[in-house]
């Protein structure tokens, strides 16, 4: 039994340990958000966090996933604690880096998405405020084929500018 | 309000932001099978034996196909059916697929696969253009022309003649790889076979439509059985144009006895069975005279199309029509030759047989400019197309020419003007340069094969307006502009607006998501069926209203107001006295070709020649490190002629994803194979950009207005890659490294940096 805590819920499965996380997150709980474009590593769609801390869930076994709180882009948001004071749509809430990535151009065919922002949201956890060199290193384990990166960058800065300001 | 020119938030954004869209990885059928393909890992040979017997037993394993469960042609492809579905006795690549197994588990599919014994008597490779061509050459598919799959020549003027006439002449042959789509989302697709015999089908595809015909043919399966529905893909570029997944999906759906399939290639396999870009050998000799004026062109184009044709020979043609630049060029004679190989298979690819040329024919300019002694921007400049001139295959551009526009605007670049002085602030042990590109790339299908599209927009019963989008969007952003389209002309904010992606049930024929042509036709069909619908809007609301007729309505946001007394009618109020048979409507539109002959163009069934043009002109800042031959670019600028830009978000992301696909193709991408085996086989032996290797990339509009298109846009998809090859090389050659040879690795820098001996190729910076 796989005991842990998926976006703020329990979750206790019963799946065999040596699968992948990204296939059981995906298969077993629902959560499509993750992608996968490699499932060796070097693409970086299928980011997640694991007790905060960016992990390629291809690379992760579902056992590894055991006593930790998993956090994948379904759940991003309402990490951010934030949400809770300034959500006043009816629209599910949105983390800034999400509305950043929208709004400034930072997707396109929106695959390699998920993945970036987990990375990105991490980023600014850490260093509020980054230059576009901290945030091409960043992202630099995230493979993109559509963007240059050039708007992810943009979306990655007004994310931040954003955050900052709510801080 | 989305109103057309504004810069604005794509209609698909939030929901990939928040990772909720439903790509077609991501559908998990209830009580779903697995399929997946056995690889002849070998790239040429006759099958002698296939044993099935024991991957048949391991537990979870559902079926087992080889070439004899195939009913029907077993034959894919869209313009030669070459290509087998399931291998019966010949093998011609590695990633031929000789076996199909359904299982119930990854696992157990894995297993099964490893447990078919295979027996392949390997038969000659032919590896390279020179070993499909030479006379002893294995025949691949047994042609009479051998492995030439189409020769053929266009001619304007007098070529031989032309250079006759030249003061100076230069040759040059070029070398380009092949590249590798490489979208984060690989090959996949689900199936069903339901109760009354139809397949269901959703397949990242770029061709939802043609798909049906395909695995008709194929399979043997009546097309109008077939159901196909396209969502987003994950990126396409080309790659998802043709059968991937679909035939093998729809043979394993037939053998699932009703139980839904699902077929996802991982990146390997990817990489072996999935399409190139054809790697192409282009000879050059071309000629201009004193006072700077470009005089003849003569090249001979060979591109490897790979084990099968797909669109080789259409990629070809275009090759061949782009091959003397966006210049006003007398003469030019263009031989193009298609060829099989055992090499992986190569198809459509953004900038579809023209990335190839316009490396070449840019060089070319580079060197032209540099025999002439005159400044190679001048020296395009000089020579660009405009409006009301032949272009390089004899067509009369009738249409929007912005080529002289944006080198102009691109002369006037800051880092065009400070070239010098930047280029001698080089630090130690490095080069800088700064390099130019001109470039083009025709739009829309070309003569031969209708460029028409099906639109249709509804009034829903509770007054929100669907579009019914019939091209797919792998990430371009055409659905986006389709709401937008519809928005601007109905009024109608983006909440009222809803989208279905295409759905052979549900929306309509309107072609593949390609050629630069899917917002300009599929816009142009919408855009009619969008004034149909507001003008039965109104002539609904003067019933209602009890006017004489519609002529005094206007649209408003949720509604249509009656100007003359003031009054409102919401549009769910509309909706409410209309049949919904009323609240539809559909329009269609075919794309203009141009009626001009080109010399030796009746070669080409289909796919040529062109009408209409995008144009770009790119510049690249460069540095070169002397010590290891490393090319970082370090600044980027792209001026596009894409006509009016309807959404300036839009437009950018399409420059800059175009421009670093083409910087990959420049610096790193090359798709290695040995003996016709792939070698580069994951993503860290076939490196893309990533965050680190690409600048900043400014993008400009140079807005022309396209009378025939949608607002008086163009597509501009593919015309960004085919510039930074060219440029990057330009700059190289200014800093006397002339390259050949795509990409530039270190390896072939450093070459060059060696035989850049002072007082021999160095004279070229100057």
């Amino acid at each position: 039994m796989i005991v842990f805590t998926l976006n703020g819920i329990g979750q206790r499965l019963d799946v065999d340990p040596t699968l992948r996380a990204l296939d059981v997150l995906r298969e077993h709980c629902g959560l499509t958000g993750p992608k996968e474009g490699c499932g060796t590593g070097e693409c970086g769609a299928c980011a997640i966090w694991m007790d905060g801390v960016t992990r390629l869930s291809c690379l992760t076994l579902a056992g590894q996933l055991h006593g930790r709180a998993v956090t994948t882009i379904e759940g991003l948001a309402d990490s951010w604690d934030e949400n809770e004071a300034t959500d006043t749509t009816d629209q599910p809430p949105l983390h800034p880096v999400q509305t950043a990535l929208a709004e400034r151009g930072g997707v396109q065919c929106g695959y390699c998405t998920p993945g970036m922002t987990m990375v990105a949201a991490e980023l600014l956890r850490r260093e509020p405020n980054p230059d576009r060199a901290a945030i091409r290193e960043a992202v630099s384990g995230n493979l993109c084929r559509c963007t240059g990166y050039h708007k992810i960058v943009d979306s990655i800065e007004d994310a931040a500018e954003t955050m900052r300001k709510k801080r | 309000m989305q109103d057309i020119g504004r810069r604005s938030r794509r209609f698909d954004a939030l929901d990939k932001a928040r990772g909720t869209e439903q790509f077609a990885t991501d559908i998990y059928p209830p009580d779903m099978l697995w399929a997946g393909a056995l690889r002849a890992g070998v790239p040429h040979g006759i099958i002698r034996r296939i044993e099935t017997a024991r991957a048949e037993k391991v537990e979870g394993v559902v079926a087992v196909l080889t070439r004899k469960d195939v009913p029907g042609t077993n034959r894919q492809g869209f313009v030669y059916w070459d290509m087998p579905v399931l291998c019966g006795t010949r093998v011609r690549h590695a990633g031929d697929a000789v076996a199909l197994v359904l299982a119930e588990s990854r696992r157990a599919l894995a297993e099964a696969l490893r447990a078919i014994e295979m027996e392949i008597e390997p038969l000659p490779v032919v590896d390279t253009l020179d070993a499909a061509l030479a006379d002893d050459a294995p025949n691949i598919h047994g042609l009479d022309t051998g492995n030439v799959l189409k020769a053929a020549t266009i001619a304007k003027g007098d070529a031989e003649a032309g250079l006759a006439e030249c003061d100076v002449v230069v040759e040059e042959t070029f070398y380009t790889p092949a590249q590798e789509h490489a979208f984060i989302e690989t090959e996949n697709g689900v199936a069903r076979i339901d109760d009354d015999g139809t397949l269901h089908m959703t397949v990242s595809t770029q061709a939802p439509f043609r798909d049906r015909f395909e695995i008709g043919r194929a399979l043997g399966l009546d097309p109008s059985r077939i159901h196909v529905t396209g969502p987003y893909l994950g990126g396409g570029f080309g790659g998802k144009d043709g059968a991937t997944v679909q035939c093998l999906l729809a043979l394993a759906a037939m053998h699932a006895k009703g139980r839904p399939v699902k077929m996802w290639w991982n990146r390997e396999e990817s990489m072996l069975a999935g399409y190139k870009r054809h790697a192409a050998r282009m000879r050059f000799t071309a000629g201009a005279k004193r006072d700077g004026t470009l005089h003849a062109v003569r090249c001979e184009l060979d591109y490897d199309t790979g084990a099968y044709a797909h669109l080789g020979v259409e990629i070809m043609a275009l090759g061949m029509e782009h091959s003397g630049g966006p210049y006003r060029l007398p003469h030019l004679e263009a031989k193009g030759r298609c060829v099989y190989t055992n090499n992986p298979v190569a198809g459509a690819f953004r900038g579809f047989g023209v990335a190839q040329v316009s490396f070449a024919f840019e060089g070319m300019m580079d060197r032209l400019a540099h025999a002439l002694g005159m400044d190679p921007l001048k020296f395009r400049l000089r020579n660009a197309i405009t409006r009301g001139e032949r272009n390089c295959a004899g067509v009369t551009m009738t249409t929007s020419t912005g080529m002289e526009e944006c080198l102009l605007r691109l002369r006037d670049h800051p880092h065009w003007k400070s070239r010098e002085a930047w280029r001698a602030d080089a630090p130690p042990f490095t080069r800088r340069a700064v390099g130019v590109a001109a470039v083009f790339n025709g739009m829309g299908y070309g003569r031969g094969l209708a460029d028409y599209a099906v639109a249709k927009v509804r009034l829903t019963g509770s007054g929100r307006i669907r579009v019914y989008n019939g091209v797919s969007d792998m990430g371009q952003g055409n659905a986006s502009t389709f709401v937008q389209m519809a928005g601007e002309i109905l009024c109608q904010p983006e909440s009222v607006m809803e989208l279905v992606q295409p759905d052979t049930d549900r929306t309509h024929p309107s072609g593949s998501a390609a050629a630069g042509r899917t917002t300009y036709t599929y816009g142009k069909a919408l855009i009619k069926a969008c004034e149909t619908l507001r003008d039965k809007l109104f002539n609904r609301a003067a019933l209602m209203l009890f006017v004489d007729d519609g002529s005094g309505f206007a649209m408003i946001p949720g509604g249509v107001r009656h100007l003359p007394t003031g009054r409102d009618l919401p549009l769910a109020a509309l909706a409410a006295m209309m049949h919904p048979d009323d609240r539809i409507s559909m329009a269609e539109h075919l794309m203009p070709v141009t009626p001009e002959p080109v010399r030796g163009g009746e070669a080409f069934t289909l796919g040529f020649p062109h009408l209409l043009f995008p144009y770009a002109a790119h510049l690249a800042r460069i540095e070169v490190d002397e010590l290891t031959g490393r090319v970082a670019v370090l600044d980027y600028v792209a001026f596009t002629d894409g006509g009016r830009v309807l959404n300036p978000q839009n437009f950018e992301q399409q420059v800059h994803g175009s421009v670093a696909q083409g910087l990959g193709y420049a610096l790193t991408e090359d798709v290695l194979t040995e003996a016709g085996v792939l070698r580069s086989t994951d993503l860290c032996t076939y490196v893309i950009p990533t965050s680190l290797d690409l600048p900043d990339i400014e993008s400009h509009a140079v807005e022309t207005i396209e009378h025939t298109g949608p607002f008086g846009m163009k597509g501009i998809g593919e015309v960004g890659l085919n510039g930074p090859l060219p440029a990057v090389a330009s700059a190289l050659y200014s800093a006397g490294l002339p390259m050949t040879r795509a990409p530039f690795t270190f390896g072939r820098v450093l070459a060059a940096l060696e035989d850049d001996q002072p007082g021999t190729g160095s004279e070229a910076a100057s």
